[in-house]
């Protein structure tokens, strides 16, 4: 595709040159090569489905992480930072998603924390607040005391405090990560304001985002990437949106994805305006045994929030949840496992897995009943429940008692997956069940997926309801036999999976389809 | 493999005081083998409960003034009465009943309001129980008066003071002291329950990542209650042991400090602060060598101060040791 497209040329104005950088952690090539550059006064829109490497990138260019090969280029020089402090003392500072700010310290404190200015060992506060008060004035918040403790702030607040940060450093390249998921409509436009005048400057800025409406309103130019590649580069509004899209999700991997033609039966699990603290504002979706249900959206639009409200782990504010047929109050996890739910989470590091038990505790740890006499739990009767399973799915390891940890993220996840099946839930709620893992651990997952919704006649195993939030639009249009898309915590209609392509599901994620 | 680690060091202990202190101060004498058992015993009951705790993630610093309140329980039912018409004499059978179910009962009520407050208010063990080990230090001197309790002398040869006698000679029954076997049984009962119920797979599970235990469906606070009051009821049983071990007296002002050498034989035992990891045997084996080392300290005619720096020396190497072989595995 990127043949399409003229390969960027070198200017002499360029400012920040990368090329062919390459970075693997272990067997996962994250980066395989990336070539873009960047002038001085000039707004570059880096894009890209989750997991294409904009976060790695960011990494690499900040000197989180050091590349395998390729080279940089800062201003003309080799640019090799040796960690953030290092790339922030060469002028290419990161805004990152998760604001990196002192909660208890002072805005002035944070803008020129470790570069301080002193007399001898003793603060020079003057100078300080000096300094702070020059750079809150140039992001906009002139009203603003720089003494101002940053837990005070308003998130907007703390993210300009964040890029006076940069600009107190007198940075020459600034990168913004998704800056506006967090901001209401009037801060993304004051935002927007303050890239243009840092552009005015001549400030050379990063700008990532899916928002394509964004992109085309703020920035100069665009990068895509995918698969850990740059795609494609171009002028802003000269290229089509659709083409940008196509760039962004244009694969073709039909055969990773079984989906045996099934028929839902009865009704087993509905939402109803679901509501909860931040997130979801409203989801309502009917889920029916036989049926694989996804919802897609935008990291943060609320999916993941759904999920946890439903399961208990989250407290609903409003709506209602009806379980084969019956209104069902809120309850804790213990209560929707006995309804016969079942979650995998989409952090299986943090909260799927506890790592250093073993996989026959973690598959059996929500269902301890029947592995033993008198309610006893048999240590040797748990491995005999998760031997079956493990030889399933396969699940590659040693044995029922390795711990978790030593596992790769695919065997993790289908630990993660199994403990649903030993449980015998009848609704599965999936989070993102395939992020970082293996194609191949993909396929059988996907598998599994196929089959359970299916269900199996002969041995008598009925159709399970599957409900499955992913950010992988391919892998949803791949195995789902409905779509809901979720905006900003409201849930849309899910409707067949025939009636949506990935280009349509990326406009409804983004808002597009509302404008247009 | 770990376990036989442990042994080793439990050896090289005990062989390096066996070889090293003169002959004359008697650190393998019967005598002093017999003083060395009853340490043991109470160190070794307290850290039972301790280790479910650690195992479960938390930590219990108030385990050391349970001890002493439990003991000062324990005088206190025993000394009911006017002066010259005390109950004991009129119950020599049940009051001592009374006076463990008592001393049992405070400190599981004091485990039960450890548990409470740190899944009520969120607030992590470590503090919570830095407040009550004040203040169940505080309560003990109340209920003493801020002095000794001294129980009737006829309270020596009731069982209950009992429990720490030497038996008669090494070969005939019961051949240990009576509160070690009470330690040995408990010890068992608790690895076997720790093992093959559901609540001990809890126990770790929640230890282990709460989270995961939470999305599970694992009962968070009523198994993080039901830990404090585990810990505290095996606190309350050594409390009646140090109620024995010094000579029928309730002394408020005992067990200071005891919560640390209760942690360390935990921690030298295998036991993880960062929770799901632990052993009711490693823990025996770490009592074991707290206690030598202590004893073993004293007969070398160390001074106080070198005696503490090779006891907190210990507990560093055996963690750090623990530590490099855990990384080595992964």
């Amino acid at each position: 595709m990127s043949d399409a497209l003229p390969p960027p040329l070198p200017t002499t104005s360029v400012l920040l040159a990368v090329r062919g950088v390459k970075k693997s952690f272990g067997a996962t090539k994250a980066l395989k090569g990336v070539d873009l550059t960047l002038e001085s006064g000039q707004v570059l829109a880096l894009i890209g489905e989750n997991g294409a490497g904009k976060s790695t990138l960011m990494k690499v260019l900040s000197g989180a992480h050091a590349a395998d090969s390729g080279e940089m280029s800062l201003a003309g020089v080799p640019y090799r930072p040796n960690g953030p402090l290092h790339a922030r003392a060469l002028g290419v500072c990161m805004i990152y998603q998760e604001l990196a700010l002192a909660p208890h310290l002072s805005a002035m404190e944070n803008i020129l924390l470790g570069i301080e200015p002193t007399h001898g060992p003793f603060m020079n506060w003057r100078e300080t607040r000096a300094v702070a008060r020059r750079a809150l004035d140039e992001v906009g918040l002139p009203d603003l005391d720089p003494a101002t403790p940053v837990a005070k702030l308003s998130i907007a607040e703390q993210q300009l405090v964040e890029i006076a940060r940069a600009v107190a450093v007198g940075c020459k390249v600034l990168v913004l990560d998704e800056p506006t998921s967090s901001l209401t409509q009037k801060d993304v436009q004051a935002l927007f304001a303050l890239v243009r005048r840092l552009k005015a400057k001549g400030v050379a800025i990063v700008y990532i985002s899916h928002a394509l409406e964004e992109v085309s309103s703020l920035c100069d130019r665009f990068t895509v990437m995918r698969d850990g590649e740059t795609v494609g580069h171009g002028q802003v509004g000269t290229v089509p949106v659709d083409r940008i899209i196509s760039l962004m999700v244009g694969r073709d991997v039909e055969d990773l994805y079984p989906r045996s033609p099934r028929t839902p039966s009865a009704p087993i699990l509905e939402l109803r305006s679901l509501a909860g603290q931040k997130a979801p504002r409203s989801a309502g979706v009917m889920l029916r045994r036989g049926e694989v249900v996804g919802i897609a959206g935008l990291i943060g639009s609320g999916r993941t929030e759904t999920l946890r409200a439903l399961f208990g782990l989250d407290p609903i504010t409003a709506g209602e949840i009806r379980i084969h047929g019956e209104l069902v109050p809120p309850a804790g996890p213990a209560t929707r496992w006995a309804q016969g739910l079942g979650l995998v989470s989409e952090d299986r590091k943090t909260e799927g897995l506890a790592q250093n038990l073993s996989i026959a505790e973690n598959l059996t740890l929500s269902r301890l009943d029947g592995l033993g006499p008198w309610g006893l739990v048999r240590p040797s009767r748990q491995n005999a429940a998760a031997a079956p399973w493990i030889k399933a799915f396969p699940i590659k390891c040693q044995g029922g008692e390795q711990s978790v940890e030593a596992l790769s993220g695919g065997n993790q996840q289908k630990v993660a997956i199994a403990r649903l099946l030993h449980h015998d839930c009848d609704v599965l709620l999936l989070d993102e069940p395939t992020r970082g893992i293996d194609v191949g651990s993909k396929a059988q997952i996907y598998a599994w997926i196929d089959r359970l919704a299916l269900g199996d006649a002969a041995t008598g195993k009925a159709p399970k309801a599957i409900l499955v939030v992913s950010s992988y639009l391919p892998e949803l249009i791949g195995i789902c036999d409905r779509i809901a898309v979720m905006t900003r915590g409201e849930l849309g209609e899910a409707r067949p999976v025939g009636d949506w392509t990935e280009h349509a599901l990326m406009l409804a994620a983004t808002g597009q389809d509302r404008l247009t | 493999m770990a376990l036989l680690g442990r042994l080793a060091a439990l050896a090289a202990v005990y062989a390096f005081f066996a070889i090293l202190t003169p002959s004359a101060k008697g650190f393998m004498s019967d005598a002093n083998t017999q003083l060395m058992l009853q340490d043991i015993a109470v160190v070794a009951m307290a850290a039972i409960g301790m280790t479910i705790v650690i195992i479960a993630g938390g930590i219990d610093l108030s385990a050391g003034s349970s001890i002493a309140l439990s003991m000062i329980t324990t005088a206190y039912v025993l000394n009911l009465g006017p002066e010259g018409g005390k109950l004991i004499l009129a119950h020599p059978v049940s009051l001592p009943l009374v006076a463990v179910a008592a001393a049992a009962g405070v400190s599981t009520l004091i485990g039960f309001i450890n548990g409470a407050m740190i899944t009520w208010f969120r607030i992590v063990p470590f503090i919570i129980t830095l407040g009550t080990m004040q203040m169940v230090r505080g309560f003990a001197k109340l209920v003493a008066n801020e002095q000794n309790i001294y129980p009737p002398a006829e309270v020596q040869d009731l069982w209950v003071a009992r429990l720490l006698d030497p038996s008669k000679t090494v070969l005939t029954w019961p051949f240990l002291p009576m509160a070690v076997w009470l330690v040995i049984g408990a010890a068992l009962f608790t690895a076997l329950f720790l093992r093959y119920t559901r609540l001990g797979r809890h126990i770790f599970a929640i230890g282990s990542n709460e989270k995961t235990a939470l999305l599970c469906g694992v009962p968070l606070a009523r198994t993080k209650i039901l830990v404090y009051m585990i810990g505290g009821i095996f606190s309350g049983l050594a409390g009646v042991l140090f109620f024995a071990r010094l000579g029928s007296i309730g002394q408020p002002t005992e067990a200071i400090g005891y919560e640390l050498f209760v942690i360390a034989a935990a921690v030298i035992g295998g036991a993880s602060l960062l929770g799901g990891r632990g052993t009711i045997l490693g823990t025996m084996i770490g009592a074991l060598i707290i206690t030598i080392l202590r004893n073993g300290g004293v007969k070398m005619g160390w001074p106080q101060y070198t005696q503490e720096i090779v006891m907190g020396a210990v507990i560093i190497v055996a963690v750090a040791i623990d530590n490099l072989r855990q990384r080595q595995r992964s």
